[in-house]
């Protein structure tokens, strides 16, 4: 098992378990982003309500869930671990700083990521620390049992402007991420070719704008509709 | 023409360095190495130390003039080595910051001279194709396809200058070590090793204490050859076969 430490401890290997929790997060923010529109059904939040109750009670959903856990946590300490290392490995800066064509948000994914951990910290303390001890939320029925009001906890927290702003914030800096991180991850993974990349690219680059774009329009719309 | 010259002096790499402030009267047809070299004949008539300056060549094919130019290795120039560089490139009256490269695994010599002997240990470590000596085999006897060979041939063209490295805010050296792997890996002869090369370069190049890639391309645009990032994706998948996928 020497190869799996050696493979591990390496910059490549390192930085291939960024890309691949990075990737697993694209994907996990897209399945979140779908189930979140429903937020925006008038139905005074009941498809919203069902489809939480659905979320947390599955068994396959929970396990993906407490991947998605690891991942972020992997993702972050070793997006940390690599901050301190290339700070170190580069020594001192230039006096000058250069003007070249290089793009913002690759050169600061570590601070945007230390931002998304915090926006992480703040939205699970919103949501899901409220729904696992039961403190602060209300219950529906629907005819089916008692089911927590989920819909009733979003407007509450998006009708606070402070809050509301913060979540636009978080994910104005996720765009920046993803705006930098989609393609990279596909090239630390040596997915560089001359007829895909471009298309990576593209993708990439709507992805890092639709997505946040998307999640944006929900604090919004309760803010504007709710409050 | 007035060159205003902020130059970086340090007498190793226990003292810590500052700029000096020096006044150059040069002309526009002048490499930016004459221009320093102006620079050294008058502080030796003034009776000073001159700036000390690596250079070898002068002609962009030994990648020994080391130097960041208003904070760019080799000067504002795309795909151009400080020797080929002109002072027609800057305007009378420019102040020019002059540095040495930056980078842990690079230290400071003197000046602007930095010890880049990371890389030669990094081509020792598998940078290399082990051939039996014998009859030299005749030079087409082994058919490659035009454009790997072009490829090959591009990422062959690195001169081993640091200007990567020295450009890369982590201080990583991916595109050096990638444009060896690729240019070696991608011709018959050398591709027989690829997966020990991949593997005891990139352990060498770790050990060396560069920087992690993060893909920010600051290599790519400020490299005087113009090697590609192609090359690391190249060099990332040799590794991964190499770690996880052989034997
Ligand atoms: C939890 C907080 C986060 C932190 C601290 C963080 C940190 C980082 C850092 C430092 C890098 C750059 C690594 C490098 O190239 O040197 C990175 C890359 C990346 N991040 Fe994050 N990130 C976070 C959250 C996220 C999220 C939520 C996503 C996706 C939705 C994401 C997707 C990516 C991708 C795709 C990359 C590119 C990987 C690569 O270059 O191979 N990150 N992250
Ligand atoms: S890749 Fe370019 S910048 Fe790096 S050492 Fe080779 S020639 Fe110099
Ligand atoms: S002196 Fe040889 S490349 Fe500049």
């Amino acid at each position: 098992m020497k190869w799996l430490a050696n493979f591990f401890t390496s910059s490549i290997g390192r930085k291939f378990i960024m890309s691949l929790t990075g990737i697993f997060l694209i994907l996990f923010l897209i399945v979140h982003l779908i189930g979140n529109l429903q937020l925006l059904s008038s139905d005074g939040g009941r498809a919203f309500n069902e489809y939480t109750e659905f979320m947390s009670t599955n068994a396959l959903i929970q396990t993906i869930a407490k991947g998605n856990y690891v991942f972020i946590l992997a993702h972050a300490i070793i997006g940390i671990m690599l901050y301190f290392k290339n700070k170190a490995a580069k020594g001192s800066k230039y006096a000058v700083a250069a003007k070249n064509d290089t793009s913002w948000a690759s050169k600061n994914m570590a601070i945007l990521g230390g931002i998304i951990f915090a926006f992480i910290l703040m939205h699970m303390g919103h949501f899901w620390l409220k729904f696992k001890t039961n403190s602060g939320v209300s219950y529906v029925d629907y005819g089916d049992g008692q089911i927590i009001d989920a819909y009733a906890s979003v407007v509450t927290v998006m009708s606070n402007p402070i809050w509301m702003a913060c979540y636009i914030i978080g994910l104005i800096v996720l765009a920046f991420h993803l705006w930098h991180g989609f393609a990279s991850a596909f090239q630390t993974l040596g997915l560089r070719h001359k007829k895909y990349t471009p298309i990576i690219e593209g993708v990439g680059k709507i992805y890092a704008i639709v997505v946040p774009l998307g999640f944006a329009i929900l604090p919004l719309y309760i803010f504007f509709t709710q409050s | 023409m007035k060159i205003n010259l902020k130059v970086w002096r340090q007498k190793n790499n226990n003292t810590k360095g500052h700029f000096e402030n020096h006044t150059v009267e040069a002309t526009e047809h002048m490499s930016f190495l004459e221009m320093m070299d102006v620079l050294n004949e008058q502080l030796i008539q003034e009776k000073k130390d001159p700036v000390a300056f690596e250079h070898d060549c002068r002609e962009g094919i030994c990648g020994a003039c080391s130097m960041v130019i208003n904070g760019r290795p080799h000067g504002p120039q795309q795909g151009t080595t400080t020797c080929q560089l002109h002072m027609r490139k800057f305007n009378d009256g420019d102040t020019i910051a002059v540095e040495p490269y930056r980078a842990k695994a690079f230290p400071v010599v003197k000046d602007l001279v930095v010890d880049r002997s990371a890389f030669d240990r990094i081509i020792q470590a598998g940078g290399y194709v082990s051939v039996n000596t014998g009859g030299a085999p005749d030079g087409n006897a082994i058919p490659i396809e035009k454009d790997t060979a072009l490829e090959a041939f591009d990422a062959a063209a690195c001169i081993g200058c640091g200007a990567c490295a020295a450009a890369c805010p982590n201080g990583s050296a991916m595109l050096f070590t990638s444009a060896k792997v690729a240019h070696l890996g991608k011709l018959p002869q050398g591709e027989v090793e690829e997966t020990s090369r991949a593997r005891k370069m990139v352990a060498q190049m770790d050990k060396e204490g560069f920087g992690f890639c993060s893909n920010i391309r600051a290599c790519e645009v400020e490299c005087p050859k113009e090697i590609s990032v192609n090359n690391i994706a190249y060099l990332n998948r040799a590794f991964l076969t190499a770690s996880i996928g052989k034997e």
